[in-house]
C-alpha cells in the first residue's frame, strides 16, 4: 500500500499540478512576453481581455482551438501532424526531472514532508539534455513534412543551429558536473549550499556560454533564424495553423522555461536564496518555490529584453559563434576549472 | 493671364548650334547631328540613330557619364513616328544634354547597355509601353506588363479603358474571362 | 557522385520583406544566392497613360499615388516640371513651405525606411520607436492640408494653402523632440555589434557601378558620391539653404544607414533655417486658372527621399500634357539588386531590399 503511493499515486499527483502549473505558466509567459515587449517599445500591448489583459492567453487559445486546421495537400500528413507533439512534449518530459524546492510540508498542510519535485533521478542532467536536443525532429519533421521552401530552408538551418550549439552547451555543463561531482540536479543544488556560493561565481564563463547556446537552442532573437520571418515567413512552422501552431508556440515557450530552470538549478542554487550560508534566511518565513520561480522568470525577462534589443543573427555568422568563439572558450574553461579542482584538492 | 504672360511667358526654344558642346560634337559628327536648341536652361541635340552609340562614347569622354533617364514618345502625325529622348549628366560642372532620336516603328535602335548598364530596364520599359525595338539589348522583354501581353498601353491609338486580355491566369482551372468557375462546371 | 541541384525561390510578390509586391526569383545554392531576378509590373496601374488624359491640374493628386510614403516631393516634381514649362516663378513664400513640406516628408521616409530596414533584420524596436515620430509628422501635414499619406499639398504655381496659425510652433516642438529622439535609434543601431555585422560588407556597389546602373539618392552618395540633386541643379530655396550632403565610404548597407541617418539631420537643419528665413507674402502665382502650355519639353527633377525624382512632360499645345514620364528613383536603383546580392545569404537579400528603399508605387507606376 505505501509502496502505491510513493511510486504511483504521489507521482501523479504531482505531475499533474506540475504540468498545469507549466502550462499556466507557458500561457502566460505569452502575456509576459507582450507586455513587456510592449512597455520596452513605447506602446500598451494586449490589454482589453481583462484587466490588463489577464485573459489575453485564454482567448488566444480559444481562438487556436477553434481554428480551421489546415494541411497543406502535398504534405506529409503523418508527420505534419506529428511534428508540433515532438516538439512540445520533450520540453515537458524535462519538468519531471527538474528540482523545484527541497522537501518541505507546505505551510503545514502536510503532516509528512514531502519532495517538491517528481523524481531524483541520478543521471538527470544527461536526460535533460537528452530530451532537449529531441525538440529539434519537431522542428525538422515540421519543416520537411509541410512540402515548402522556405519551411525546409528553415528546418535546415535549425537542425544546424541546435547541432552545433549542443555541442559548448554540454561542454559548459561538464564543467559545472566537476564541481558539483554529481549528475542528479538535486545533488548538484545541495553541493552549492555546501559550497555556500552559487555555481555562477566559479563558473561565470560556462554560465555565459549556457545562456548563449539556451537562446539559440530555443530559436529565440538574436538567433530566431530558423523562423526568421522576414526572410523565411516563419520558417518551419509556415504551413502550421490552428492548434498545431499553437503546439509550435507553446513548444517555444516551453522550452525557454526548460532553460531557464535548467540554468537556474545548475547556475543559480535552485530554490537557495543569494549567499545561502547568510544568517538573515534563517530569519525569513521560507517560501517553498519562490526563490525558483523569481530566477526563473529573471531569465524569462532576459529573453524578452534581448528580443527587444537585437537584430538578427546571419546563418554563417551564428556557425562561426558557435564553432569558431563558443566551443573553444567552453573546452578552456572545462580546462580551468579541472585546474581549480585539482589545486583546491 | 495676359499680365502675367507679358512679365515672364512661356519661354521659347532657341538655336543652339553655336553652343560650344554642339560645334564640337558637329565637327565629330558632321550632318548626323541634326539640330540644337535650347528651352529654358535645357540644350536638346536632335540627332541620328545611326550615331547614338559613338556619340555617347563621345559625351562619356567629355564627363557626360552618367544615364539619367530614357523616355519614349510615340508621335503618331509624324513621318518617324516614335522617339527617344535620353537625357545625360556632367558630374563635373552639373550639366545636363538631351538627346533625342526619331525612328520609325520597324526600326532597330541601338541598346545603350553596352555604356550604361542602368539602360537596362529603361530600354525593356520603352519597349514594353511603345513596342520600340532595341538591337544587342541582352534581356529585352516586358517589364511592367506581363508576358504575352497583346499590345503596347502609352501608344496613342491604345484605348484608355484598356483591352480585353482574356486574363485567365490558369487557362484550364479557369476558364474565359478569368474568376471562379461556375458550379456546374465544377461537377463536370 | 552528389547530384548537387540549385534551389529556386520564388521571393514574393507576397513576402514580408519585399516591401510591397515585388517579386525576385531567387536561385539559391544552399543559403548562398547564384542568380536573383526581379520581378515587377505587379502594382502597375498605367499612371502614365492617366496623365496623358486628364489636364495639367488634374494629375496633382495623380502623382501621390507614386511614392506613396513621399507624397510632398511628388507633387512637388510634378509641379515643378509644369512650371518649369510653363517659365513661371513660384513666389517666395511659397517656395519656403514647398522646401519645408519636402524635408518634412524626407524625414518621414527615412523613418519608415529605418522602420522597416531594421525590421526586416530582426530588430524590432526601433519600427516602433521611428513610427512614433513620424506620427508627429503626419500631424503636422495634417493641420496643413487636410490629409496624410496623399497629401496633394501642392498645385501649379505655388502652394494651395498658406501655413495655419500656430504651424511654426508646432513645427519648432516637433524638431525640439526629433533632435533628441534620433538617439534613442542610433544608440539601438549605431554601434550595436550585430546591427553592424550584419550590415558592413553587405550589399556593396562601388561608386563606378553606383553610376553605370544610374543610382541615386542614398545608395549613390553611399558609394560616396556627392551628388544630390539639391545641390547639383538647385531649385526653389535651396542655394540660400545652409546644409551638408553627407556620403559613405565603402558602398555597403552600413553606410548607407549612416547616411541617411545624417540626411535626417540635415533635413532638422534646413526646417530651422526655413523657420528663421520664411518671408510673408503671395502663396500662388496669379493667372495659372487655365493652363495651355505651347508645345515643348521639359524635365525637371527634385531630390526626393529615395534619389533623384524627375518628370518629363511634353506639351502639344493642348490643356492636356502629351505625353508625360516619371523617372522613378526605386526602379533604377532595384536594377543594381542582382548584381548586389550574388554570392551573399538569403538572409542579406532582404537587407539590400531595405537598404535600397524600395516603394512599389513608384516601380511599377
Amino acid at each position: 500500500m505505501n509502496i502505491l503511493i510513493l511510486y504511483i499515486i504521489l507521482p501523479a499527483i504531482k505531475g499533474i499540478i506540475i504540468l498545469s502549473i507549466i502550462l499556466f505558466l507557458v500561457a502566460y509567459a505569452t502575456l509576459i512576453e507582450r507586455r513587456v515587449l510592449a512597455f520596452m517599445q513605447a506602446r500598451l500591448g494586449p490589454n482589453i481581455a481583462g484587466p490588463e489583459g489577464i485573459l489575453q492567453p485564454i482567448a488566444d487559445g480559444v481562438k487556436l482551438l477553434a481554428k480551421e486546421d489546415l494541411v497543406p495537400s502535398s504534405s506529409q500528413r503523418f508527420l505534419h501532424f506529428l511534428a508540433p507533439i515532438l516538439i512540445l512534449a520533450p520540453a515537458l518530459v524535462i519538468f519531471g526531472l527538474v528540482p523545484f524546492g527541497e522537501a518541505g510540508n507546505l505551510f503545514g498542510i502536510l503532516k509528512q514532508p514531502i519532495t517538491l519535485y517528481i523524481t531524483d533521478v541520478n543521471v538527470a542532467l544527461l536526460l535533460v539534455v537528452g530530451f532537449a536536443s529531441l525538440g529539434v525532429y519537431g522542428l525538422i519533421l515540421g519543416g520537411w513534412s509541410s512540402n515548402s521552401k522556405y519551411s525546409f530552408i528553415g528546418a535546415l538551418r535549425s537542425a544546424a543551429q541546435v547541432v552545433s550549439y549542443e555541442v559548448p552547451q554540454v561542454i559548459a555543463l561538464g564543467s559545472i558536473l566537476l564541481l558539483a561531482s554529481s549528475l542528479s540536479l538535486v545533488k548538484i543544488v545541495e553541493a552549492q549550499r555546501e559550497m555556500g556560493l552559487w555555481f555562477i561565481f566559479p563558473g561565470f564563463i560556462a554560465f555565459f556560454i549556457y545562456l548563449v547556446c539556451g537562446i539559440a537552442e530555443t530559436n529565440r532573437l538574436p538567433f530566431d533564424l530558423p523562423e526568421a520571418e522576414s526572410e523565411l515567413v516563419a520558417g518551419y512552422h509556415t504551413e502550421y495553423s490552428g492548434m498545431k501552431f499553437a503546439f509550435f508556440f507553446m513548444g517555444e515557450y516551453a522550452n525557454m522555461i526548460v532553460v531557464s530552470s535548467v540554468a537556474t538549478v545548475v547556475f543559480l542554487g535552485g530554490w537557495l536564496p543569494p549567499f545561502p550560508s547568510l544568517k538573515i534566511w534563517q530569519s525569513l518565513p521560507e517560501i517553498p518555490i519562490f526563490w525558483f520561480f523569481a530566477k526563473v522568470l529573471l531569465f524569462l525577462f532576459l529573453y524578452i529584453w534581448l528580443r527587444a534589443t537585437f537584430p538578427r543573427y546571419r546563418f554563417d555568422q551564428l556557425m562561426d559563434l558557435a564553432w569558431k568563439w563558443l566551443l573553444p572558450l567552453s573546452i578552456l574553461n572545462l580546462v580551468l576549472i579541472a585546474f581549480i579542482k585539482w589545486g583546491l584538492k | 493671364m495676359s499680365q502675367q504672360s507679358e512679365k515672364k511667358g512661356q519661354p521659347e526654344y532657341l538655336d543652339a548650334m553655336r553652343n560650344p558642346l554642339v560645334i564640337k560634337l558637329k565637327e565629330k559628327f558632321k550632318e548626323n547631328i541634326l539640330d540644337a536648341k535650347t528651352y529654358g536652361n535645357e540644350l536638346t541635340i536632335w540627332i541620328s540613330k545611326d550615331i547614338l552609340i559613338p556619340l555617347c562614347k563621345e559625351l562619356w569622354e567629355n564627363n557626360f557619364i552618367y544615364l539619367v533617364d530614357i523616355m519614349g514618345i510615340h508621335q503618331p502625325n509624324k513621318e518617324k513616328n516614335f522617339a527617344l529622348s535620353y537625357i545625360l549628366h556632367n558630374f563635373k560642372n552639373n550639366e545636363r544634354i538631351r538627346l533625342k532620336v526619331e525612328i520609325k516603328e520597324s526600326e532597330l535602335i541601338p541598346s545603350l547597355t553596352e555604356i550604361w548598364k542602368g539602360a537596362n530596364w529603361l530600354e525593356r520599359e520603352a519597349y514594353d509601353m511603345f513596342g520600340i525595338l532595341f538591337s544587342n539589348h541582352p534581356n529585352l522583354e516586358r517589364i511592367l506588363m506581363w508576358e504575352g501581353f497583346e499590345g503596347h498601353p502609352l501608344r496613342k491609338d491604345f484605348p484608355l479603358k484598356g483591352i480585353n486580355t482574356g486574363a485567365a491566369i490558369y487557362p484550364d482551372v479557369y476558364p474565359e474571362g478569368g474568376g471562379p468557375p461556375k458550379k456546374e462546371d465544377k461537377n463536370a | 557522385m552528389l547530384d548537387v541541384q540549385e534551389l529556386e525561390l520564388n521571393m514574393g510578390p507576397q513576402h514580408p520583406a519585399t516591401h510591397g509586391v515585388l517579386r525576385l526569383i531567387l536561385k539559391v545554392d544552399g543559403e548562398r544566392i547564384v542568380d536573383a531576378k526581379p520581378v515587377i509590373g505587379y502594382l502597375h496601374r498605367g499612371t502614365e497613360k492617366l496623365f496623358e488624359n486628364q489636364t495639367y491640374p488634374m494629375n496633382v493628386p495623380h502623382t501621390d499615388r507614386l511614392d506613396y510614403i513621399a507624397a510632398a516631393t511628388n507633387n512637388h516634381a510634378y509641379c515643378g516640371a509644369v512650371e518649369k514649362l510653363l517659365g513661371v516663378e513660384v513666389p517666395r513664400r511659397a517656395k519656403f513651405i514647398r522646401v519645408m513640406l519636402d524635408e518634412l516628408q524626407r524625414i518621414a521616409s527615412h523613418l519608415v525606411w529605418l522602420a522597416t530596414h531594421a525590421l526586416d533584420i530582426g530588430a524590432m524596436t526601433p519600427f516602433f520607436y521611428t513610427f512614433r515620430e513620424r506620427e508627429l509628422i503626419l500631424d503636422l501635414f495634417e493641420e496643413y492640408c487636410g490629409a496624410r499619406l496623399t497629401l496633394n499639398c501642392m498645385t501649379i504655381g505655388g502652394v494651395p494653402e498658406d501655413l495655419p496659425e500656430g504651424w511654426i510652433d508646432k513645427l519648432k516642438e516637433f524638431i525640439s523632440i526629433f533632435e533628441e529622439k534620433i538617439w534613442d535609434y542610433e544608440n539601438l543601431l549605431t554601434d550595436n555589434r550585430i546591427w553592424k555585422k550584419r550590415t558592413i560588407g553587405v550589399g556593396i556597389i562601388s561608386p563606378e557601378d553606383a553610376i553605370n546602373y544610374g543610382l541615386t539618392g542614398p545608395p549613390l552618395r553611399g558609394s560616396g558620391i556627392k551628388y544630390d540633386v539639391r545641390r547639383a541643379i538647385p531649385y526653389e530655396v535651396y542655394p540660400e539653404l545652409d546644409f551638408e550632403i553627407p556620403i559613405g565610404k565603402n558602398g555597403d548597407t552600413y553606410d548607407r544607414y549612416l547616411v541617411r541617418m545624417e540626411e535626417m539631420r540635415q533635413s532638422i537643419r534646413i526646417l530651422k533655417q526655413c523657420i528663421e528665413k520664411i518671408p510673408d507674402g503671395e502663396i500662388q502665382t496669379k493667372g495659372l486658372k487655365f493652363i495651355k502650355p505651347k508645345p515643348a519639353e521639359v524635365y525637371f527633377s527634385v531630390e526626393a527621399p529615395k534619389g533623384e525624382l524627375g518628370f518629363h512632360i511634353i506639351s502639344d499645345g493642348s490643356p492636356k500634357p502629351y505625353r508625360v514620364r516619371v523617372r522613378p528613383p526605386s526602379f533604377i536603383n532595384l536594377q543594381a539588386l542582382p548584381s548586389m546580392v550574388k554570392g551573399h545569404l538569403i538572409a542579406d537579400v532582404v537587407a539590400v531590399i531595405g537598404t535600397l528603399d524600395i516603394v512599389l508605387g513608384e516601380i511599377d507606376r
